[in-house]
């Protein structure tokens, strides 16, 4: 049973664990500013039924959140070339996680709107402030500071999954460990510190979106 | 407890007693001489692979059928007897011809130093090969071709490990997790090649005609051969005059083109 530990033959391919664990990075960075966007758009047309956007936006979210994200992904990266549109990996992995994303932050983020009282909206018109002003100041950002904790795991949980890509040929943090583990079989090692990676790279997120959300959004209007 | 035991240890006797007996009659039949016993008994028994398409496999009628089974029944019809197919597993095919239980492995097998210290070989039958595939239009015969190409191949596959030494840095090789996923990713045009093995992509042609899967050229070949005991000169004397004759009359080339989907290469 003592299983000897050896962590070298993974530290060989340390470059490649780096750049998987940057592209996850950078993956995650781009599709959770797109997709908290896209989730914004969504919840403003669902909270204030602008229609057709807001039961077109009820199909996608119903849509997205009741698949699987690894059929979402090969549904665009094998399923669209059949249609014509054909991307590389790097799109199809990105647009995979803005649209899964964006399904979940327009529901998070629609609860946090409609949780605004409107009587706060009414005192606002009494201020005469404007429509943009009442919009940004009133109803969004008090939106957001309900859900950002909300918002913040769903970010994390987006970046994990980014680990699906892998399947695709996508180079990242996951791709590298099989990779490796393909390469020399030291398949406990490799998922260990894969494992510890990813761990670290979470509780990072997690850090920066609580500094980005006392700085932008919790923290006191100026 | 005593009353059950010694029965038991008298049946446990009896078996090894069986056993070492069974033992030297089949080692005594496995030295004797299998092309005068095959044509006495007037059969031959062939170990066939029963889960490997395109060379064994059972078909819908329940009846073995492939490359290895066609090449089983013209051996038995050259040498005028009936063929007996036995099914094996890759793992025992080679034990079932070193305990007499097989005349001949017919189980595209191939050909390394540890069974060639065991059994003997015949003469090439079957290509068997890890290549590059792509369209037929495609203008790639070597691997200096595949330069700012892009190559699907299976993660950690032997085609992965011998492409990843001989590609250059300007081939783009991107690693799927599965075979379906390699094949998938090359009939939706998000890789330009694929590398993969004759069979799978004879598999994929025959199963869908998206895009073809052309041969390119060879990463790593691995023809099969028809096996027997060592030391059976005479049979395998028959069996490689009947493999030459095949390929001299078109025969062979019939077997690859219905089972494989493409000619019996000429260097086979």
């Amino acid at each position: 049973m003592a299983y000897q530990f050896e962590f070298a033959p993974v530290f060989e391919h340390v470059d490649l664990l780096l750049a998987g664990a940057g592209f996850t990075l950078a993956l995650t960075a781009v599709g959770a500013v797109l997709g908290i966007g896209l989730g914004i758009i969504g919840a403003i047309c669902r909270a204030w039924k602008l229609k057709p956007f807001d039961w077109l936006f009820g199909i996608y979210v119903e849509v997205i959140r009741n698949t699987p994200f690894l059929v979402q992904l090969f549904f665009i990266f094998f399923g669209l070339p059949s249609l014509g549109i054909r991307m590389t990996e790097w799109h199809a992995a990105v647009l995979a996680m803005v649209i899964n994303l964006g399904a979940y932050s327009t529901e998070i983020i629609r609860a946090g709107i409609q949780a605004t009282p409107r009587g706060q909206i009414e005192a606002a018109q009494s201020l005469a402030l404007s429509r943009a002003q009442i919009f940004r100041h009133v109803v969004l950002r008090p939106a957001l500071a309900k859900v950002w904790p909300a918002l913040t795991s769903q970010v994390i949980i987006v970046m994990l999954g980014s680990a699906v890509c892998s399947q695709i040929a996508t180079e990242e943090l996951t791709f590298a460990a099989n990779f490796i583990q393909s390469r020399n079989f030291r398949a406990f090692e490799t998922y260990f510190v894969t494992t510890a990676m990813y761990f670290l790279m979470a509780l990072l997120i997690r850090q920066l979106l609580i500094q980005i959300g006392h700085r932008f959004v919790t923290g006191r209007a100026r | 407890m005593q009353s059950t035991r010694r029965p038991f240890l008298r049946s446990l006797c009896g078996l090894v007693a069986g056993i070492a007996v069974a033992g030297v009659i089949g080692t005594s039949t496995a030295h004797a001489d299998v092309l005068a016993s095959v044509q006495k008994a007037g059969t031959l028994r062939v170990a066939v692979p029963q889960d490997f398409p395109p060379f064994g496999s059972v078909g819908t009628d329940l009846k073995p059928r492939g490359y290895d089974i066609d090449m089983a029944n013209l051996i038995g019809k050259e040498l005028g007897v009936k063929v007996e197919l036995i099914p094996v597993t890759s793992t025992n095919r080679i034990p079932y011809l070193t305990t007499g239980k097989a005349d001949l492995v017919i189980s595209s097998l191939g050909k390394n130093p540890e069974r060639e210290a065991v059994i003997d070989f015949s003469d090439a039958y079957a290509p068997f090969f890890n290549g590059v595939f792509g369209p037929e239009d495609g203008a790639v015969s070597k691997v200096e071709d595949l330069d700012g190409k892009t190559v699907g191949v299976t993660r950690g596959s032997v085609e992965d490990l011998e492409l990843t030494k001989i590609a250059s840095p300007k081939v783009t090789i991107k690693r799927f997790e599965d075979n379906n996923a390699t094949i998938s990713a090359y009939l939706t045009g998000q890789v330009q090649f694929v590398a993969t093995g004759n069979v799978v992509a004879a598999a994929v042609n025959d199963m869908t005609k998206l895009r073809r899967l052309g041969s390119k050229f060879l990463i790593k070949n691995s023809p099969c051969y028809v096996a027997t005991a060592k030391g059976e000169s005479a049979l395998m004397g028959k069996v490689n005059a009947i493999i030459a004759k095949a390929k001299q009359d078109g025969t062979l080339n019939e077997i690859a083109q219905r089972w494989l989907n493409a000619p019996l290469p000429k260097d086979l």
